[in-house]
This record gives C-alpha cells, structure tokens and sequence, in this order.
C-alpha cells in the first residue's frame, strides 16, 4: 500500500517540479509549486501513518500553513509585476542579474 | 721586531683631563651658529674665530702637560662616558701623536678661520661657513683624540659631513653639489673597508679601544685582512688610489676649505689612521704595511703626473696634495721609523700646503676668482707678500736644502729606499715630478708676461688675510728642521707608535737625497724652459696623449663611470621594473586574475528565475545522490 | 595590577569621542584638543617610564581583566623593555604627527589652485589618529596573544579610512592594497594564533604561559610560519612589501609616519618576541633562509630607493632597507644585535619620521612629490632645506646621528654572532654593510636634486618654515642627535629584555657575552 502513495507522491513531486522548469506563466508556476508541496504532504502522511506517530502530520500541517503564508505573499509579488510590466511571464520579471 | 708602545694609563684632573673642551668649544661654536641663524650674522664669523682659538689654548696647555710626564707615561686616556653599554666606552686618548694632530688642527685650523675672515667678506653666508668650519674642527678632533675605534669613525664621518656642506657651500653652482655628493659617496666606500675591519678587530679581540688592543710582531691572515679593510678606508679619506677621484672635484669649495680640510688635516686623517693602527696591524715587514706602501708610491706618483698639466691652480695644487699624501702613507707603510717621517712630512706639509693654497686663494681674491693659470701672469710685483709666501711654500714643497720639506720629504725617500728600494726610488722619481709642476705653477703665476682679462684688477690681500700667509710661511721655512734633525719628532712620537730599532741618522749627502736635489733641478729647468723663459700661451694647448692622460685625471673619472656609475644606473633601473613589474606585477596580476575569474563567475546570474530552479534542482539531486552513495540514508 | 597602561589607552580613544561628537564647523578646536590629549598621553608615559625598573621583573606595569573566560581570553597589558621603548616611540610621534597634520584634511592645493586633495572631515582624521594611537599603545603592551591579534588587526581600519579618505590621488588603490595585504597576513596569524591555543591545550593565551608550550618541532615550523609571514608583511621583508611604497606615498605625511614608524614596527617587534619566543627551535632553523631574505631587502630597497622619481616612495624604499637590517638583527640571534635591532626601530621612527615629515613640508609648499619638480631649495627656505638634510643624514646613518648606533650593532652583531657557526652570518653583514654607500648615494642624490642647485622657478615663491613647522621637526632633530651621542638610556632599558629573549630562545651565554675568541 505503502509504496502506491510513495509513487504518487513522486510522480505529482515530478510534474510538479517539470511544471516549475517548463512553464512561462507565474500562476502556473506557482500552481506547480503548491503541487510539489502537496506531494511532500502525502509523503508525510504515508510515512507517518506507516511509522505509526503522529510527526509527519504535524509536519504536513505546517507545510500547509507555509504553504497558505506564501500563497499570500506570492500572490501579492505576481500581482504587482502584472500591474506594473503587464505581463505574468517568470522571464520577463529579469532584471535582478549579475 | 717588537714594536713596542707605552702602556695607556688613566687620567684625571689638569688640562688633560679638561681635553673634551677642545672638542666642545668649536661644536659649541657650530651649534650657536646654525641655531640661532641670521642673529649671529654681525659676529658670527669673529665666535668662529674665538672658539678654535680657544680650542688652540687647550691643546697648547695639554701639551704642555704632556710633556711634563715622564716618556713611558706620555700616554693619558680621559675616559668621558659610556656610549653603547658593554661595547664603547667614549673617551680620549691624549698621547704625543693625538696632541701633535691636535696642535696641528687648531693651530693652522685657527690660521685659516682667521683668513677666511677677509676671503669671506663678501659671501652673504659667511656666518655659515664659520658655522662649518667650527664643525670641522670639533670631527676631526674627536677623530685624533677618540680613545677607540668607533670615536674615531664618528670623527671620521663627521669630518666627512663638513667636507661634504664645504664643499658644496656654494650648492647653488650644480658642479658643486655634485662634487660634494661625489666626495661623500667615495668616502663612504673608504668606510665601508673600515665598517667591516672594525667588525672583524670586535670579533677577533672582543674591543674596540686602542688601549685594550696588544701590539703584534707577525702577521697572521686576521690581522693582514683588518689592515687591508682599514687601508680601504684610509684610502678613501686621504683620497689615495682606487679611491682618489673625489678629490680634484673637491676644490669646487672656498679655497679655505681646500687648504684646511683638502689638504691640511683632514685627507691626512687616513695616515693617522695607518700610524694609530700601526703596532696592532700593520706591524713592520708586514704584507699589510706593503699594500700602505704600494699605494702610497702609485699615489703619489699619479697625483704629481695629474699635478703637472693642470691649468687650474687649484686642482693643480690638489694633485700635488694627493702626491704628497702618497708620501705620507709611503712612510706610514714601512714601520716605526717611517711613521716619524710620515707624521712630520704632515706637519710640514699642513704648514707648506696651507700656505700654497691660501696664498693661490688670496691670488684668486685679487683676480676676481679666475682660477686659470693661463689667465695670470706677471703677479710678483702686484702681490708682493703673496707671492713671497707662496714661494717660500714651492720652495718648501719641492724640497729646496734646508727648508720644511727637504727634511721631511727626504726623510721618507731615505727611509723607503732603505726598507723598499724599488717604491723608494719611484718616491725621488715623484720628488723629479714635484719639481717640476710646482715650477711651473709659480712661473705660470708670477713670472712672465700679464695675461689677464681687462676687467681684472690685481691687488695684495689685506693683512687679515696676508697674516696667516706669513705665520705658515714661517712653518714651512723652519718646522722641518726643528722635528727631524736630531730626530726631535721620532723620539717625542715613540710611546705612542713605537721606536725603530736604530735611530735614523741625517745625511745630508746621501745618494738618494741627492739624486732628489739633482731631480727636483732638472724638473724645474724644464719647467723654466717651457713656462718661464717661453710664452705661455693663454688658451690651453691640445696637448699630446699623456698631457690629456694627465688633465683627464689619469682616466679615474672615466673608469668609475663605466665600471660603477654606468652599470649602477643600469641595475637601478633594472630594480625599479623588476619591482613595478615583476613583484608589483604578480601582485596586481593576482588581484586582476580573482577580480576577472569573478566577474565571468558572476554571468552565471541570468536573472530568469527557471534557470536558478534548474540548479536549484541538479543540486537537490546530486546531494541525493551522494548520500544514497555513501549509503547514509 | 597597575592601571597604568588601560589609562594610557583610555585617554586617546575617549579623547576620540570628544573630538568626534565637537559640533559642526569646530575644526580648530578639534585640532587644539587632539594635540592637548596625545600631549597628556606623553606626559604620562613620561611619569610611567620614570618608574619602570630594568633590573626588574621582565614584565611591568601589568594588569589582567577577563575577556572571554570561556576561552581564555584575557584584556592582559604589560610591557617589557623593548615594549616600553615602541611605546613611547608612538606617543612622542603622535603629538609631532598631529601638529604636522594640523592642514592635512583641508585639502592639498597645487600652486596654481587646482585640489589634490580635497578638502575632507577634520573631526574624522583627527579623532581616527586618536583612535590608532590606543591601538598602538594596545598593540606593543598586550601580553595576551588574543588581545594582540585583535589590535594588530584593528589597528588597520583607521589607517585604511586616513588613507584611503585624506591620501592623495591614488589613494583607495593604495588603501585597498594596504588593507588586503595585511588582512591576508594577519588571517594566516589568527590561524596560527588558534593553532597555538590547540595545540599548547593549556586553556590560556597569555603569552608568558605559552613560551616553551610548543615541543614538537614540526608543529613549531608551522606556527612559526603563519606569525612570521603575517609579521613579514607588516615589517615589510621583501618580496611582499610592494604595498609599502604606495601606501606610504598616498598617505598623508602625518599618517605614512606612523605608519612606517609605528605600525610596521609591530611586525619586526611581533618577531623578536613571538617568532623567536614561541617556536625557538622553528625560528633557529629558518635563521639562515630569513637572514637572506633580510639581506636582499636592505639591498634591493636601497637600489631601487635610488632609481624612485617620487620623495615619499623613495624614503618608504629606504624603509624597506632599514628594516631589512632590524629582521637581520633580530634572528642573528646574539645579544648585541638585537639590541641594535630594537633600538633601529625607535631610531629608524624618528629619523624616517622627520624625513617623511620634511619632505610633507616641501610637498606641501609644491604641491608635488616628485623630486624633478624641485631644485634649489636651500637658497629661498634655508631652515627648511637644513632640517630636510639633518633628516636625511640620520637616514644614512651619518656617525652622531641616533640610527648609526642602532645600525652599527646590527651589523657588528650579526657579523660576530656565532649563532651558526657558519659564515652565513658575517658574510651577510658584510654584504649588508654595502648598504651604507648605497644610503649615501640615494640621499645626496635626492638632496642634490631638491635643495641645491639653481632655484627652480616653481620653488621661488617658497617661504622657509614658519612655528608650527619648528615645533615639529626640531624634536624630532634634538632626538636623533641626543640619542646618537647618548644611546645608553635607551639601551639600558632594552638590554635586559632582548637577554630575557635571548634566553628564552636558548642561545648559549657564551655568544651573549659576546667578546672575543681570538685573544
């Protein structure tokens, strides 16, 4: 059973983390980091139901408060640069170099 | 043969033990002097006067003291402080060869300040030349009097200071300061060989006083090596070869300066230097006391040939003092009984050459300072005094019977033809030489025809000036007998630097003095001939290879400059780029090298966000990697 | 305990803060304060020295607060003879160097208006002098390593601002080379610093406990190695000595005299006592490669003095010669010359001093250091010239002067030394003793061309010194001629110190004694 969660815990950490390297747009981007976090949820869950304590979901639940935490900050910074270069592009927002 | 010299004893009280003063009054004199400036303008020059008179008075009644002790006891040492602890202690030696020095520095050093009086009058900066003077004074006394090796360098350097502002008193003509500076850095070479022997006398003998050091009767290689090192240094005070070239361009200083330090005292302290040492390293018979010797016979011939096609009256005379110089450490190279000679050929010749050359000065005074000989002429009537004061100088320094240096000078040729027949009879050839370019220096003056420019005005010197003329005058006619006959100088001198075994006997129909008299008569009819019965003409003829050999200085100046300047600029230059380019290089190449490194490091910074994710995620993976490698996990 | 010393060091930096927080647009009464504190700070080390014994305990005055417990660290003061002697160097010259300064940050101007420097803060250079004067007081009076590394570090941070801020026109190159280099080295020494504290294990970094804490010999090299590099650097010893001439040629006068005349000390001082106290076995065995390197400075430095076109790169070549002869003095290992060799560093302080000073003054009045831009000086600034060559005679060791004893000893020293057996030595003294035509030669040559001669039309307008120009040299001159003819007050003070050194290095009495073997 174990090993079920484990490979679906990794594929969506896979795509996740492909979304991350593939895609222009920030809120895709930023959906597909949500995505990986999420994938390190259900590894902790897998484990902690496996191992049998309670640490890995408390671990889970900070996750998703950082996770909530930075939604909110990630949100507002892609906001501004849309407002600002009229465009969600993660390439167009380049100017922070060398 | 053992030379022996008197135990040094201790003394306190009297005028002996009163003996610093003689150093202090003229230092005092120079510090009022350069401290307190243009305050002393009015009398500046009369304190100069006064205090080497003072220190005159001192060294007189020192002397006298002196001689009140029995021989064996005619060596006094005052100590006056301890200066590096446990190494020098500072003190005096007052012994019949320190005060002979003594008397001879103040007495014609008093002579000369005197006359400078008048020569200087018209120099603004005649409070500074006295200044100087007494500066002089006080260095080279402390050079005779100290009681040890590192007194006597302090001396040493300390009359080379003075040399070197005297010389360049008129620093604003380039030519001088350039010939003081010259005149510095070729004595330093000379203090370089007695630097390094007073190394080797500490390390050998663990003392660096004359008292403590013990008198050798053969020479073992320590010895013969500090006597070779101390020679290096006596040869470039007294401006003997390799080390002579500093001293013709010295006479860019005032004439006073040329007859006090450039050829009265301090170009002999080098013979001083070579007697004082003499027992401990240069004992008779020595290879130490032949290379004194050896030097001295090159010297002295090259001075007399250099000496011969000046025009210069100057640097003729400076040739000629380095000529008799050569005499000097001749004697000083053949032991105990040479030592005398040398001491009084000293003597004499401070009174003989003071006298020629402040007698060429008051010449000079008179002809609006032309120093060309071609350019006189005819001066004995115009310069009565001068020109009878300055003969009685030639005929003293060419060895004319019976006067100052015919006793002396003889002296050393006897001697030297006794001891080294071969630097002996190179010695009469020299006297040959002598009188022939000294001839030629007072026909060229006084005789003949007048030659000068229109603008000239010839004129006798006033009596402050002419005075001196006439005491030294007095010193070259008689000193000469007085010291050597009945050996009055050989004997006062033996305590302090030994007694030969036979004492000299004067002949005065000796074969080698009278080839010198036989000489000396041929060189000046030659001279006679060519200068004094034919005209002189008043440009400077081209001259054959020898007369330019001789005018150019005998090629000293030109070897020195290919052999050191030329190569020396080279190196330096050479150091220079090594050090901007080639240490300075690789330090700049380095911090150039990490600033570039870094600034190609830095393209890595794309600034697309994606690109650092892509690392971000090689390195998560290669850190998996590695610990499921090291099988931690 | 004896306050003595934290007082010392109080004074200057609290002088600082008052001379920083003066209001706006006090700039005299800035000055006037920070001359009256570096005086106050003279008279008491003068009332201190008074009552410092020779013949006593090695290490006076002494005072120990903790630090750091946990490691050891102690705020440990307490000087020894060579101490005291440096650290009275440092408070003569401040007062001397803040006089000389007295226009330093109002801005160097050229004859004909242009600024080389502009005008900068006053409060800032001024109380930043105070601030180093602490930390060279620190520096040479810290027993505690710790300490010592902090100061031979910190003392780096006013003297970057004093050059970097009030230097010439090539002044942040030359004050970032002066700041990486010694960082470099002095990382190297924390290394070796912490090394120690490892290895030694006995919880301390008190110096007199450490001395003999290091056997193994290997151990000992390495040590050594990481103090005498960073030491190396500050003296400095060639071949890493480059930052010298720039730095001390962009500084302004008052600054490149303490800093060749103070701060490079620490390094030839931190050889003879730690280098030589520490690692004995290590600084024997590299006695003879370092002597070498010691020789090729004082040669190198004096040639390529000759060939320098500008007056204070040249003096910081003769520097570099100069300290050539004090690291060849402290490892000839024998009595006299280390004596010698800690003597050169208070004369060469004062002699360097007024040259560098001097030479200030004509920089001042030209508005240029190259020598080329001068020519007949002596004839319209006759004092100025005098003083100029009084300096530069004591640069050459001119018998009388107060750098011929020192220089003297060293030589003698090393040359008589049979630490070695050998003639590595004697033959280095000999070739070191060249140095003295050399120092003739690029002096006289310098004086030649800047005081003598016909006055340059540009040096006409020159006016001879004024008061507060006197007030800075004449000390200066009256103690090198004092010192020349007296060195025994000095040397009484030393002896007994570099003897403590030389014991605990080892060396046998015999060639302390030091007299001959020949008789």
């Amino acid at each position: 059973m174990t090993t079920h969660y484990l490979i679906l815990s990794g594929l969506l950490f896979a795509i996740g983390a492909m979304g991350v390297l593939i895609r222009r747009n920030a809120i895709v981007v930023f959906m597909c980091v949500e995505l990986m976090l999420n994938a390190c949820n259900l590894a902790f869950v897998t484990f902690s139901r496996q191992v049998g304590n309670l640490e890995g979901q408390i671990i889970a639940f900070f996750v998703m408060v950082v996770a909530a935490a930075e939604v909110v900050v990630g949100l507002a910074i892609i906001v501004t640069i849309f407002r600002t270069r009229r465009s969600a592009s993660v390439d167009d927002a380049n100017l922070l170099k060398y | 043969m053992e030379s022996h010299i008197a135990e040094i004893a201790q003394h306190t009280g009297g005028v002996i033990g009163l003996s610093w003063l003689m150093i202090a009054f003229p230092l005092v004199g120079a510090f009022v002097l350069l401290v307190f400036g243009r305050f002393t303008n009015r009398w500046g020059h009369l304190l100069g006067v006064a205090m080497s008179l003072a220190s005159f008075a001192v060294a007189v009644l020192a002397f006298f003291e002196l001689v009140g002790f029995g021989e064996e006891q005619r060596r006094r040492a005052v100590h006056l402080y301890e200066f590096i602890p446990g190494m020098v202690d500072m003190g005096l030696l007052i012994d019949p060869l320190s005060i002979s020095f003594a008397l001879l520095i103040t007495g014609v050093g008093s002579l000369i300040h005197i006359y400078s009086i008048g020569y200087m009058s018209h120099d603004e900066h005649r409070r500074r030349f006295f200044a100087y003077l007494n500066l002089f004074v006080a260095a080279m006394l402390l050079l005779v009097l100290a009681d040890n090796y590192v007194g006597l360098f302090i001396g040493w350097e300390g009359v080379g200071l003075a040399s070197y502002l005297l010389i360049g008193f008129w620093q604003f003509k380039p030519s001088a300061a350039v010939a003081a500076k010259k005149a510095f850095v070729v004595n330093r070479v000379g203090d370089f060989g007695l630097l390094v022997g007073m190394f080797l006398i500490w390390t050998t003998f663990g003392t660096l006083a004359f008292g403590e050091l013990q008198p050798i009767t053969s020479e073992n290689p320590t010895t013969l090596a500090i006597g070779l090192l101390l020679l290096l240094g006596a040869c470039g005070k007294s401006a003997q070869l390799p080390l002579q070239s500093w001293l013709l361009d010295a006479m860019e200083g005032p004439t006073p300066v040329s007859a006090l330090i450039h050829a009265a005292t301090m170009v002999t302290a080098g013979v001083y230097l070579v007697v004082r040492s003499g027992a401990f390293f240069f004992p008779e018979g020595s290879g130490a006391a032949l290379a004194v010797a050896i030097v001295g016979a090159a010297t002295l011939l090259a001075g007399a040939i250099i000496g011969c096609a000046k025009d210069d009256i100057k640097k003729g005379l400076a040739g000629s003092t380095m000529s008799q110089i050569g005499y000097m450490m001749l004697g000083a190279g053949l032991g105990p009984a040479g030592y005398a000679f040398a001491i009084g050929h000293l003597i004499t010749h401070g009174f003989f050459k003071a006298d020629l050359f402040l007698g060429a000065g008051s010449v000079m005074h008179g002809m609006n300072d032309e120093v060309d000989m071609r350019k006189y002429g005819g001066l004995r009537k115009l310069m009565p005094i001068t020109f009878a004061t300055f003969f009685i100088g030639y005929l003293a320094i060419i060895g004319f019977p019976l006067l100052s240096g015919y006793f002396t000078k003889d002296g050393i040729i006897e001697t030297a033809v006794h001891h080294q027949p071969i630097l002996g009879w190179l010695a009469v050839l020299g006297a040959g030489i002598t009188g022939f370019y000294m001839s030629r220096m007072v026909f060229m003056t006084f005789f003949g025809q007048k030659r000068w420019a229109d603008d000239a005005h010839p004129h006798e010197s006033p009596s402050v000036m002419t005075i001196p003329l006439m005491i030294l005058s007095l010193g070259a006619l008689g000193l000469g007998a007085y010291l050597v006959l009945s050996n009055r100088l050989l004997l006062f001198l033996a305590p302090a630097v030994g007694r030969p075994e036979e004492l000299p006997a004067f002949h005065f129909t000796s074969t080698p003095g009278l080839a010198t008299l036989a000489l000396v008569a041929v060189g000046a009819a030659f001279a006679w001939m060519r200068y004094g019965r034919a005209e002189v003409p008043s440009v400077q003829p081209r001259g054959s290879f020898l007369t330019t050999f001789a005018r150019r200085d005998l090629y000293g100046d030109a070897l020195n400059e290919s052999l050191f300047m030329r190569p020396g600029q080279w190196l330096t230059r050479l150091a220079v780029y090594f050090d901007n380019r080639g240490i300075d290089g690789i330090v700049n190449g380095l911090a150039a090298g990490i600033g570039g490194s870094s600034g190609r490091l830095r393209r890595i910074q794309t600034g697309f966000a994606r690109t650092y994710a892509l690392s971000i995620l090689i390195g998560a993976a290669l850190l998996t990697g590695a610990l499921l490698l090291v099988g931690n996990i | 305990m004896s306050p003595w010393l934290p007082i010392l060091m109080a004074v200057p930096v609290l002088g600082a803060i008052v001379v920083a927080l003066l209001p706006k647009g006090s700039d005299k009464l800035a000055k006037q304060v920070t001359l009256l504190v570096s005086l106050a700070v003279l008279v008491l080390t003068g009332v201190m020295a008074a009552g410092f014994k020779p013949d006593g305990d090695r290490f006076q005055f002494v005072a120990e607060y903790d630090w750091i417990p946990s490691f050891g660290v102690k705020f440990g003061v307490g000087v020894d003879g060579v101490a005291l002697v440096l650290v009275a160097l440092s408070v003569v010259l401040v007062p001397i160097v803040v006089l000389a300064s007295w226009h330093d940050a109002d801005g160097v101007k050229t004859a004909d208006g242009t600024l080389i420097t502009p005008k900068r803060s006053v409060k800032t250079y001024f109380s930043l002098l105070l601030v180093l004067e602490t930390m060279m007081i620190g520096v040479f009076a810290a027993t505690d390593i710790f300490l010592f590394y902090v100061f031979f570090e910190a003392m780096l941070i006013p003297m970057y601002f004093m050059i970097g801020s009030y230097g010439g026109a090539q002044r942040s190159y030359a004050a970032v080379k002066f700041l990486l280099y010694s960082l470099f080295g002095g990382l190297l020494m924390l290394v070796a610093v912490i090394g120690l504290y490892v290895v030694a294990g006995s919880k301390t970094f008190m110096f007199p406990e450490l001395v003999g804490a290091i056997q193994d010999p290997a151990m000992q090299k390495w040590l050594f190695g990481g103090f005498f590099i960073a030491f190396a650097i500050k003296a400095p010893l060639w071949p890493v000595h480059t930052w010298l001439p720039d730095a001390a040629a962009q500084a302004p006068a008052g600054a490149a005299v303490l800093l060749v005349g103070v701060l490079d000390k620490v390094g030839t001082f931190g050889m003879l006592r730690f280098c030589l106290e520490l690692f004995p076995d290590a600084a024997k065995a590299f006695t003879v490669p370092i002597v070498v390197l010691a020789v090729i400075s004082i040669i190198y430095g004096a040639i390529v003095a000759i060939g320098q076109t500008d007056m204070k790169r040249l003096i910081a070549y003769t520097s570099i010669s100069h300290f050539g002869f004090i690291v060849m003095g402290v490892f000839a290992m024998s009595s006299v010359a280390q004596s010698g060799a800690a003597l050169y560093m208070v004369n060469h302080g004062f002699a360097t001093g007024a040259l560098f000073l001097a030479a200030g003054f004509l920089i001042a009045r030209r508005g240029s250091p190259f020598i080329g831009d001068y020519g007949g000086v002596q004839k319209v600034a006759p004092v100025l010239a005098g003083f100029f060559l009084v300096a530069g005679l004591a640069g050459l060791s001119l018998p009388g002067l107060s750098s011929f004893v020192s220089e003297f000893m060293v030589m003698i020293g090393t040359y008589s030394s049979q630490a070695h057996g050998s003639g590595a030595l004697t033959a280095a003294a000999v070739v070191s003793a060249v140095a003295v035509i050399l120092a003739a030669v690029y002096i006289l040559w310098m004086v030649q061309r800047t005081l003598n001669g016909p006055t340059a039309e540009p040096v006409k307008p020159f006016k001879d010194v004024n008061a507060r120009e006197i007030w800075v040299l004449a000390p200066l001159v009256a103690l090198i001629i004092g010192f020349g003819l007296f060195p025994k007050p000095l040397l009484d003070v030393i002896n007994p110190s570099v003897q403590q050194t030389l014991t605990n290095v080892g060396v046998p009495t015999s060639t302390i004694a030091e007299k001959g073997t020949g008789q």
